[in-house]
This record gives structure tokens, sequence and C-alpha cells, in this order.
């Protein structure tokens, strides 16, 4: 179906839903690429007017991925709940936005709305938000969820510690793991990126992380994020905490990581009966990143945002205990520099809130984007105030296996402090209990007879 | 009054686990104040991206790598990408996955063609991938190989290279997107019966392959290893996981 608007005296027209929302979406690099982004600012506002006017409804009916043709597609449709979605049924994306702003709406009206909310109604209305629609939005939702602690609760800030070193050694692992601890990071996780994904050495390294834990009574959990399939082949002998996935929007995009919803399926199911959790057991673990659709071929003409949101849908039918959105780490060609970083990290903690994730940030960029620390010191400010429930914690910002620039354990470390916000309660009480931090959250000055963790 | 001269131990937090700093080449025991990077740090980090910044824009030293490549005694081919500049290569990834109109075609039969290009750090292939192919060379008697260079090339290069020249498996060598600490570092990516139509979950991948990362010599090991697996079983990617022991470095 076609779509119009006229914006001065020129009427444009849109050949389709996935069209507008294309044309609509604030410019990036990976639009572009593809070629579906709007031609000019004359062009993208009058498709975001375009689109303000379409009612929700739509989305429904007019499918982006054809229902035959895609197994997310399928996913969308067959779980939406149309009682949730019945008090806003009669509203076009513009109203969606001005409910979703108003007083009215608090976190638990926005929690009954969630299954009723599709990926595309999510897209539509962060597109004609500005960043700080996104961010006062997201702020109202509490989304918590529990393994070992306590992740999301208002507040609270967690941190994943990200120990990578580029030949898996387990001395280099152990002294970043200490480094961060010592800093308050690593109530989220404590999550390796291997560097060969082979099963004797995620074996080992789950082994070397199990022991570290229960030898110092961490409140915290584990995980190796390697493919699913390597991490079912050892899930019977070595002790998996998180199972990680990356995953996509659409069904040729996680056909692209060598996955599909069946294999997840599966793979939750033997999570599950692990009961590895002791005051929960949510224990999938996601990431995603706008652009991995196109990189895959995988994109069907559909925006890299809205993609992205459909990512989600995947994520939150298995629960998870974590989903975190990779921002900055596909490149420049798919988000070009600090400015295209900031609005799309803040789209997605807001898109994947609202469909009731618990959502977190690598607030990263590569040396190849035009973004530096200062762009990150932003994004991080900015998604301490929205909510976020958690960052990625690397030593100096520097990973040094994956090559790319995150977040340190002193930014989590200022983010607490401006915010004052405080890590997960369980584990805080354990760096109270170690002499870590003291009860304003300052860290202590350690002197070498205190350092338990040797 | 008289302001009192602050002495800099009050305020500036050492962190007594500096001994750690030997194990490893991550950015540990730095120290803090007031929660926040001491000022040495925060300019050492900005120097180490400066530099960084600026390797992304090395190029790949094509004259100096034909002759090396020419010294194995193998059918060598150069071939061009679509894009013309750095520039471009950055914004525009679909280019740098496809030759240029003018690239001929041959029927080599080939059972191995190892292919070297530039991607995110030219430095890294104009310095570690000749020792590689001198490591693993000699231990592929069995196969027949062609040797390829590449400008402004991305991984999927390899599967149109394959089909000009007839191959059954490639091995492409890349330059990694440089990190702050590792600006130089190779990346493999091996393709058993490589197509246009080939995606990621396909291949395998050796990754890190620079000073601090994986030595030459693992990285040939794991390559042959991948190679001798692919013929066997006449698969990559996923499916093929790398089972061989002690397959990485330890320092």
């Amino acid at each position: 179906m076609a779509y119009k608007f006229t914006l001065r005296g020129k009427t444009y027209s849109f050949k389709d839903l996935k069209t507008v929302l294309a044309k609509a979406t604030p410019e990036r690099s990976g639009d572009a690429l593809a070629g579906i982004a709007a031609e000019d600012n004359k062009e993208r506002i009058a498709a975001q007017y375009c689109l303000s006017e379409i009612p929700l409804k739509a989305f429904l009916d007019d499918l982006l991925i054809p229902y035959e043709k895609d197994e997310v597609t399928r996913l969308i449709i067959d779980d939406h709940d149309t009682e949730a979605f019945k008090p806003i049924s009669s509203l076009t994306v513009a109203e969606f936005r001005d409910y979703l702003l108003s007083y009215e709406v608090d976190g638990k009206t926005l929690k009954g709305l969630a299954p009723g909310l599709i990926p595309e109604m999510v897209a539509a209305v962060s597109k004609i938000m500005r960043n700080q629609d996104l961010i006062s939005i997201a702020s109202k939702i509490e989304v918590v969820t529990k393994f070992r602690n306590t992740i999301g609760l208002k507040g609270h800030f967690s941190v994943r510690l990200q120990p990578n070193n580029p030949s898996d050694d387990p001395k280099g692992i152990a002294a970043s793991i200490i480094d961060g601890l010592m800093y308050g990071c690593g109530d989220a996780v404590i999550g390796i990126n291997p560097a060969t994904d082979n099963p004797q050495e995620v074996s080992k390294l789950l082994k070397q992380l199990d022991d570290f834990r229960q030898q110092y009574e961490i409140p915290t959990q584990n995980c190796i994020l390697s493919h699913l399939t390597t991490t079912f082949e050892i899930i019977d002998k070595a002790p998996v905490d998180l199972i990680f996935q990356s995953i996509g929007g659409t069904e040729k995009t996680n056909s692209s990581f060598g996955i599909d919803l069946k294999l997840l399926q599966e793979a939750y199911e033997a999570g599950k009966e692990l009961g590895r959790g002791t005051i929960g057991n949510q224990m999938m673990y996601f990431e995603t990143g706008q652009g991995s659709s196109l990189s895959a071929d995988a994109h069907h003409g559909v925006d890299q945002q809205t993609l992205e949101a459909r990512a989600y849908a995947v994520a939150r039918k298995f629960d998870p205990f974590l989903v975190n959105t990779v921002v900055g780490f596909i490149g420049p060609e798919y988000l070009y520099d600090g400015k295209q970083i900031i609005r799309a990290a803040l789209e997605d903690h807001f898109c994947g809130k609202l469909l009731g994730l618990p959502m977190g940030c690598d607030v990263c960029y590569t040396n190849h984007a035009e973004a530096d620390q200062d762009d990150m010191d932003s994004l991080l400010t900015l998604l301490g105030v929205a909510g976020c429930n958690y960052i990625m914690g690397v030593p100096g910002a520097d990973d040094i296996m994956l090559n790319y620039q995150s977040t340190s354990f002193h930014d989590a470390m200022y983010l607490r402090k401006v915010l004052n916000k405080r890590p997960a309660p369980e584990f805080e009480e354990w760096l109270l209990k170690m002499g870590i931090f003291d009860d304003q959250g300052n860290r202590k000055e350690l002197k070498e007879q205190m350092l338990k963790l040797k | 009054m008289m302001a009192k001269e602050i002495s800099k131990s009050n305020y500036l937090q050492i962190d007594p686990w500096e001994n750690l700093r030997s194990l490893s080449k991550a950015r540990i025991a730095l120290g803090n104040s007031g929660g926040s990077l001491p000022t040495r740090e925060v300019l050492s980090f900005q120097e180490d991206h400066a530099f960084t910044k600026d390797a992304i824009y090395s190029d790949l030293k094509e004259k100096e790598l034909l002759k090396h490549l020419q010294d194995f005694k193998l059918p060598v081919y150069q071939f061009q990408t679509k894009v013309s500049d750095r520039k471009e290569y950055l914004k525009r990834p679909d280019l740098g996955k496809k030759l240029a109109e003018t690239s001929e075609s041959e029927n080599g039969d080939f059972d191995i063609l190892f292919i070297l290009t530039d991607g995110l750090a030219a430095d890294a292939i104009n310095e570690r991938a000749i020792p590689l192919l001198k490591e693993i060379l000699p231990k592929l008697n069995d196969y027949k190989i062609g040797l390829c260079l590449v400008k402004f090339g991305r991984v999927a290069i390899g599967d149109e290279i394959a089909e000009k020249l007839n191959a059954k498996f490639t091995a492409v060598f890349i330059g990694e997107r440089p990190g702050l600490s590792s600006p130089k570092s190779m990346g493999i990516y091996t393709t058993y019966e490589p197509r246009s139509e080939t995606t990621d979950e396909r291949r395998n991948c050796i990754s890190n392959i620079h000073e601090n990362g994986m030595s030459i010599e693992k990285a040939a090991d794991l390559l042959q290893y991948f190679i001798k697996e692919s013929f066997r079983r006449k698969i990559s990617g996923v499916k093929l996981k790398a089972s061989l022991p002690n397959q990485i470095d330890r320092k």
C-alpha cells in the first residue's frame, strides 16, 4: 500500500510502509549504504509527518517482511497480545508519542502495554521523537531480572566486567577481573569474548571463572560469549551460567549467525534445566546492534533501526537476563560518527525497554568511526539518565582483544557518582564486606594488606 | 589566612596491584582521583588513539608484497576492487566485496587460494602475511595453490576471486580493525567452496595475529588444521569447530 504526504505544496509519495519508515529515520550511514534513506531533509520530514498519521493498527496488517517468508515476522504476529494492545488500538503514531509522554502513563502502565506492542510500532514512534523523548519515556520503565543478583532496579546501575584477552591467557584475564572488581564492576556478569570459539578452551575459561566466583563468594554470574552451538556442546560438562548469542531481526540475519528460533528454544530449555541461578533463573544473554542485517545482506529493504527493534522480539521470547545493544562496534558504514552512535543507542535502549527487555548498552566506537571519548562520555551520561540497566567495564576502555573502545571501570565509577546510583544490591553488600567500597559508594584506599583478592 | 599547599598523595589513589600489569597488556591498575582517571592516563590514552587513527590510513606495499609472493614460485594474481580511495572504502563495504569490471578470469582449478588484502590495517599485511605464508606453504605440498593480492578488499572479496579462478578453498589474510594496543593485527578467514552468496557462518576465523596476540607459528598450525579438516569433511564455518589442542599461545 502506498503512502502520501503533501508538504508546502509538494506531494511526497512512498511506495510502501517500510519506505515511509526508512525515509523517516534520522540520518545514518547504514540506511544510505542500503540505498533506502531519505534523499534530503525535506523528504525526511515529509516521511516523518506521513508516519505520524499512520494508525498503530496498520503495523499489524501491513507487514514489512511477509509472514510466509520470515520466522521473525511469524513470531511477532503470532505472539502479539491483542488484549494488551486494546487501550492504544485506535491511536496514530503521533498520538502514541504524546500518550507515552503523558503524566498518566507510568512504568506500571508501560509494563502492561509491552506484550501488546510489536517492534515496528515502537520503532515508528521512536523515529518522530527527539533524544530527550527517548530518555524521558525509557526512564519511566523498570525492567528487573534475577539470577544470582538483581539487575535493573531504579537507583542501581550495573556493569559487565569484560576482561577479554587476545590469547585467552588465564593470568591476563584474572588480572583484568581483579582490577574490575576493585572498581566495583562485574555485577551484571563477568563475561569474556573468547579469542577462539572452541569447546575445550571455552570449558577451561568457564571453569576458571566459576572457581574464582566460588572462592570469593561473589554474588554474580559468568559467561563465555561463545557461539550458541559451542555452549550447547559443553552445557552438561562445564559450569554454564548464562547462555549467550548474537541475534538479529530477520530469519536470514539469524541464519547468517548460524542460528534459528528452534535452536534458541532448545538452548533456552536446556539452560532452564541447569537451574544454576540462586534468586532467579533468567539465563539468556543476547547481543544485538543496528546494521547486522544489512551486513549479512538480510535486510529486505527495511531500515536498520526497525530491524534492530525486531531483534528485540526474538530476545523477549526467551525471557533474557541481559540484552546488550553493541551500538558503535559495527563501524562507520552503519553509524558514521558520534552523533549517529548516540542517537542509535538511545533509540535501541528506548525500544528495548518499551518492549519489556533488560537493556544494557555497549557504549563504544571503533577507531575508524568519527568518534572519541568525549562522545562516549556524553552517551554514557545520557543512558544513565535514561535508566539503562548496565554498561560494559573494560580496563581503561580499551578492549585489547576485540580492538575497539568501550567504557571503563572508571566510567562506571563516574556515572554512579554523578547520578547517585549503586551497584546491584547483593553485589554492593559484597563490595562493602570485602572493604572495596565505603557506604558512600566511594572506593576505599586499598592498602596491600587489605587486598583480599590475591 | 594562608592556603595550605596540597600534596599529591592526598588525593591520587594508587592501585596496590600494579604488579599484575606484567600479566597483560590491558590497561589495569591505573589509579584514580575521586574515581576518575589520573591525568597521565587520560593523555596516554589519547596519544594511542591519535596514532591508531593515523594508522588506519596506512597503504598496502603492493610492489614489495608482489615481489615476495613471486619468490614462492606459485601462480600470483593481482586484483582491484570497485573502491577508489580509503574514505570510500570505509563508507562503502559493498564496493570492497566486488572486483573491478576489468578483472580477468582463468580456470586455474586451484585447491587453495591465499588472498592478501589490506582491510583496515594495511601494515598488518605488510608485516605479517609473508612470514605466515613462509610458515605454512612448505606444509601443503599435496595441494594446488595460488596467491593473490588485492587492494581495498573486504573478507568476501575471496568468494568472487575463487569463482574467477575456480578454487575449492580460500584463506583471506586481512588487516583487522586497529585497536589502541594492537594497531597492526591480522586476521585469516577460511572458506570451503566459496561462492558469491556465501555468508559469514560458513567461514572459520583466526584472529588477533599480532605481536601480543597469536604468534605466526600457532596461526599457521591452526590454519593447517582448518585446511585439513575442511578438505576431509568438505565444510567450513560454525559446523567445523577448532579442536586442536594447545592452539593458543600462552604467555
